[in-house]
């Protein structure tokens, strides 16, 4: 293959780089009155990658040696990763310009365009060392977003926490794929994929054993799968709401994304192995996003539990490690993604009289009575997190759960599925806060038409008017899914 | 292609729900009504269209592929019944609200609309995922109602109801896929028909039976129900009597019975056990409320107890008279949690003790509350009398140990609702306010009347109401006669004549369902 055809497979990443660079040579030059231009030509730089998926980009060719993959898979999870990202650039405007204190500034679409560089490098990663690259070029930018809010202490805070547990997170995973490098001499998927198949035959290697324990432990950090999760609560509370639905969203389905492959391509012939980890990450992740988000009384924390708990039923669909266990994680992912973008959606809504946003839970009290729709919106999303149907968060749980009983793995579904019961009830209590109690005092909510159109997008999406997509999200999946084998 | 009456039957309060929540209050009581009675019609119109004694399934819709589930409707006889009493009592749950919700009634008569969709969508579905789509998705509506305007301890009996269905049916769900991944299809009337290896019978039986029992609600899993009652508003407890309690019942007989006979032959045992236990203690329970709604919440325990035993007495007597027991108990206990309402909306109290001597300045009102305690205990004449006895009759040629404990809720159940009508009906008329309320309005005697002439139809000719179900229940018998328990009420062999007369009686109860004669023996 031509150098030329080569790049031409990554031309989102091409797009999304130059675009960056570009972007941060106008707002070196243009300074903060350049925000507004930055963040609109982002959004289009977005626009545009997501268009360079089509071609090669999604051929299911393989460029630079076996290092880059472009297969349906990636290109179902970028096509995620921009949308997700597209709304987190959206709404931060009007987020940071009814804050006191801190301005948006023009680095803050760049920082978003260089972690989806990173992400998409990340999905399409076929080699150890481009999946850390990846990994790093995403995670640098998202320490920085999340302190962006500079005169903030808890933004600062939070800055500060993902970074050092960041920072140890890559060097266990680094760790990990030195012993894999060490003990299989490769860091390219397929051929590591061949040392663990010829470790099966003959004299178990304990170093490719730890090598596959380490990665996984890094690669459950990046997801905030038990127990790596302890950093998400603090970061998401602390961190600007516009980037902590960011954090929620993109950054997930990148994790996951790589997670995946890397179980699949490269130690897909250890899948007995691997599969006790993720059952283990699985269950505490349920269990312990259920029961912790109880006691919160910040909707932000809540929210935190929430995407732990959500990780958790996402990795029962990998646990089966099948073609229809991949699908339905990418399918789990994509309504995921809708449902929590919702959530926080609803939440940069809610101020109080004198501008500041609201973030106790008890601030949403009799909401339905102020604000109907967007109470509305907002219990949609809670039935559909805690998976009632007939909302499309039922049907994502169906497909994972599906998974895991062809894979015969009845005792995880099933506690899976009792673990849902105390999910429920944390999400039941938000339901009950906006409709059951006295409205509170104080509650100025300022919507726009933007955002409350995108919120009512995403509502109507997840109610049973999504139905229609089931069936073609289900194909794609499964397109995307069967790349992987 | 054929009029698709039941998705329109599914559209019409739909779209009523939305319209619902756009307008004022006085408009959306009359497009919740008007919806309502709208459905009512095109369930007539179903009825009047239903071919008795043709096809099994008819009014067949799909299956259309959505992504993870069939849309796939379709009715049976039994199905046809229970939906003709959910469209049957929704314009009446709407009248009952009429005046006494006053706060969010654009949100309200959206919610009963909603409920009216899902409860209907469970009697049709012909998958099983979409069964339990729309069997789940009826908690967020109830939820809400009781939630919103429940009474004081509401927001406890909410969560109550919630998580212990929910806990209930997601068991059901693993079930129900696992029967779709071995089976190969969610189509419920091929399902009827599978035979799955005896002991995955019993794991799948008994998942499905814990989302059942909960739902009927059985003993000791029915503590939620009396709370839920409670606090409910009147049309809330009307539909959760009325019609929720039926999806129980409903599931045994559509899926625990037909997809897992050897199963439901093997455990009918621990039926038999917790519904004597059920009939028993409730009853002795409901005796001793001084809390109106919880009385009859817990009779409806009781009489719920006496549905489970007939469906598993595996005769035609024991599961035809559970349905009608289903279809009676919806009638009046819906009934009399009207006559509470209504009493509640001039007194706003449910305290018996508080009531008194209401024959006298109320006669119109203690008429049709003496008619429908009649027939919750069972008088000849009322629906609950043909209940009781059929499902009784059946259940004593299985288990004659279990008859004799059951029967025993006639006489009960007269004696807690002769106790509760007496108390409030009868003595003297000694407090000033009681002496102050007003007899029945015009509106509240139109909502009790129809009531009461259903449910002495149900009693004077059940005819009418067993004709339908006749050949659904005789492919039921057919399927599940190999798995029927043994009984220890058959004539032993020593004794020729009684051996006789037992097999005329058998062919007498094959002549009561007259073209099912052959498939009797």
């Amino acid at each position: 293959m031509s150098y030329a055809s080569q790049l031409a497979t990554t031309l989102p990443e091409l797009v999304l780089a130059a675009g960056a660079i570009v972007l941060m040579l106008v707002a070196a030059w243009g300074g903060q009155r350049s925000t507004r231009a930055v963040s609109i030509a982002s959004v289009f730089v977005l626009v545009g990658a997501g268009i360079a998926l089509i071609g090669p980009a999604s051929s299911g060719a393989t460029a630079f040696g076996g290092m880059y993959r472009a297969d349906a898979f990636a290109a179902y999870a970028k096509v995620l990763i921009y949308a997700a990202s597209a709304i987190a650039i959206m709404v931060a405007p009007r987020f940071f310009a009814q804050t006191a204190g801190d301005n948006l500034k023009p680095e803050y679409p760049i920082l978003i365009l260089l972690s989806c560089t990173g992400m998409g490098m990340m999905v399409s990663a076929g080699d150890m060392l481009l999946l850390y690259v990846g990994l790093e070029l995403q995670s640098l930018a998202a320490y920085v977003l999340a302190s962006f809010m500079r005169r903030d202490t808890r933004s600062a805070e939070a800055g500060l926490k993902y970074f050092v547990l960041g920072a140890l997170a890559s060097g266990i995973l680094l760790y990990g794929i030195s012993l894999v490098y060490g003990f299989s001499g490769t860091t390219l998927f397929v051929d590591i994929a061949q040392a663990y198949a010829g470790d099966l035959g003959g004299e178990r290697s304990l170093g490719l054993l730890f090598g596959l324990v380490f990665v996984f432990a890094g690669i459950a950090f990046k997801m905030s799968a038990v127990p790596f999760h302890m950093w998400t609560p603090d970061v998401y509370e602390g961190a600007p709401t516009p980037v902590t639905a960011f954090f929620a969203s993109a950054p997930k389905v990148a994790a996951i994304g790589l997670g995946m492959r890397v179980a699949i391509e490269a130690m897909g012939p250890a899948t007995a192995d691997w599969r006790q980890i993720v059952i283990f990450a699985s269950l505490a992740s349920i269990v312990l996003g259920a029961v912790a988000a109880i006691g919160q009384t910040n909707i932000k924390r809540l929210l935190a539990y929430s995407s732990i708990n959500n990780v958790g039923f996402a990795l029962v669909g990998l646990a089966a490690g099948t073609p229809e266990g991949v699908a339905s994680v990418l399918f789990y992912m994509a309504i995921y993604i809708v449902m929590t973008l919702g959530s926080f959606l609803v939440v940069l809504q809610m101020r109080d009289v004198a501008g500041r946003p609201i973030e106790t839970i008890a601030g949403f009290s009799g909401l339905s009575r102020s604000h109907p729709g967007l109470a509305a919106a907002l219990a949609i999303m809670m039935f559909s997190l805690a998976g009632i149907p007939p909302l499309l968060g039922f049907n994502a749980k169906l497909e994972v759960f599906n998974a895991a009983v062809q894979a015969d793995l009845f005792v995880l579904a099933v506690v899976a599925v009792i673990g849902s019961v105390p999910g429920a009830y944390y999400y039941l209590r938000i339901v009950k806060t906006l409709y059951f109690d006295a409205p509170a005092e104080g509650v100025a909510v300022r919507t726009d038409r933007f955002e409350g159109g995108l919120l009512a997008a995403t509502a109507v999406f997840i109610s049973p008017v999504g139905w229609f997509l089931l069936a073609p999200l289900g194909a794609w999946t499964m397109t995307a899914a069967r790349s992987l084998f | 292609m054929e009029f698709p009456i039941l998705s329109v039957m599914l559209a019409v309060p739909a779209i009523a729900a939305i319209a619902c929540l756009f307008v004022k209050a006085e408009a959306a009581r009359w497009i919740a009504l008007f919806a309502t009675l709208v459905d009512f019609a095109l369930g007539i119109l179903l009825w009047a269209s239903f071919d008795v004694g043709g096809a099994q399934w008819q009014f067949v819709e799909g299956p259309i592929n959505v992504g993870g589930f069939n849309w796939a409707l379709g009715i049976d006889g039994i199905s046809l019944l229970l939906i003709m009493l959910s469209v049957f009592l929704m314009p009446i749950c709407i009248g009952a609200s009429w005046k006494s919700v006053t706060d969010r009634v654009p949100e309200y008569m959206a919610a009963f609309c909603l409920t009216e969709v899902l409860m209907i969508g469970t009697f049709a579905a012909q998958d099983l995922l979409l069964f339990y789509i729309f069997f789940e998705g009826g908690l967020i509506p109830m939820y809400l109602i009781i939630g919103i305007w429940g009474g004081a301890n509401r927001i406890y009996a909410s969560y109550k109801f919630f998580l212990y269905t929910l806990l209930g049916s997601v068991l059901m769900l693993i079930a129900m896929i696992y029967i779709r991944s071995t089976a190969g299809t969610t189509d419920i009337p091929t399902l009827m028909a599978y035979d799955f290896p005896p002991q995955v019978q019993t794991w799948l039986w008994l998942a499905f039976f814990a989302s059942f029992a909960v739902k009927m609600p059985m003993w000791p899993v029915h503590t939620w129900l009396p709370d839920a009652h409670v606090q409910a508003p009147t049309a809330g407890s009307v539909i959760l009597a009325g019609v929720l309690l039926k999806l129980g019942g409903y599931g045994f007989l559509r899926f625990s019975l037909p997809m897992f006979p050897d199963a439901s032959g093997d455990l009918a045992w621990l039926i038999f056990l917790l519904s004597a236990v059920a009939v028993v203690y409730t009853s002795l329970v409901a005796l001793v409320q001084s809390d109106m709604k919880k009385l009859i919440a817990y009779s409806s325990v009781a009489h719920m107890a006496i549905v489970t035993i007939g469906l598993f007495a595996f005769n035609r007597q024991g599961i035809e008279g559970a349905m009608i027991m289903m279809l009676s108990h919806g009638l009046v206990s819906g009934a009399l949690f009207l006559c509470v309402g209504v009493i509640y909306d001039r007194l706003h109290t449910r305290e018996i003790a508080r009531y008194g001597g209401l024959a006298e300045n109320m006669p119109r009102y203690a008429v049709f509350f003496l008619f429908f305690t009649m027939a919750s205990i069972g008088l000849p004449g009322t629906s609950g009398f043909v209940a009781e006895f059929l499902s009784l009759a059946g259940l004593y040629q299985v288990s004659t140990w279990a008859a004799l404990i059951c029967t025993t809720s006639i006489i009960l159940g007269a004696a807690y609702m002769l106790y509760l009508y007496r108390r409030v009906a009868y003595g003297p008329l000694d407090k000033e306010d009681v002496r102050a309320m007003p007899d029945l309005s015009v509106r509240e005697i139109a909502l009790l009347a129809p009531v009461a002439a259903v449910a002495l139809w149900m009693g004077v000719y059940p005819e009418s109401f067993m004709a339908p179900m006749r050949n659904d229940v005789t492919t039921l018998l057919a399927r599940i006669e190999r798995a029927t328990p043994a009984s220890d009420s058959r004539p032993t062999p020593g004794n020729p004549e009684a051996a006789a007369a037992a097999a005329a009686e058998h062919g007498g109860e094959a002549a009561h369902g007259a073209p099912a004669h052959s498939e009797a023996h």
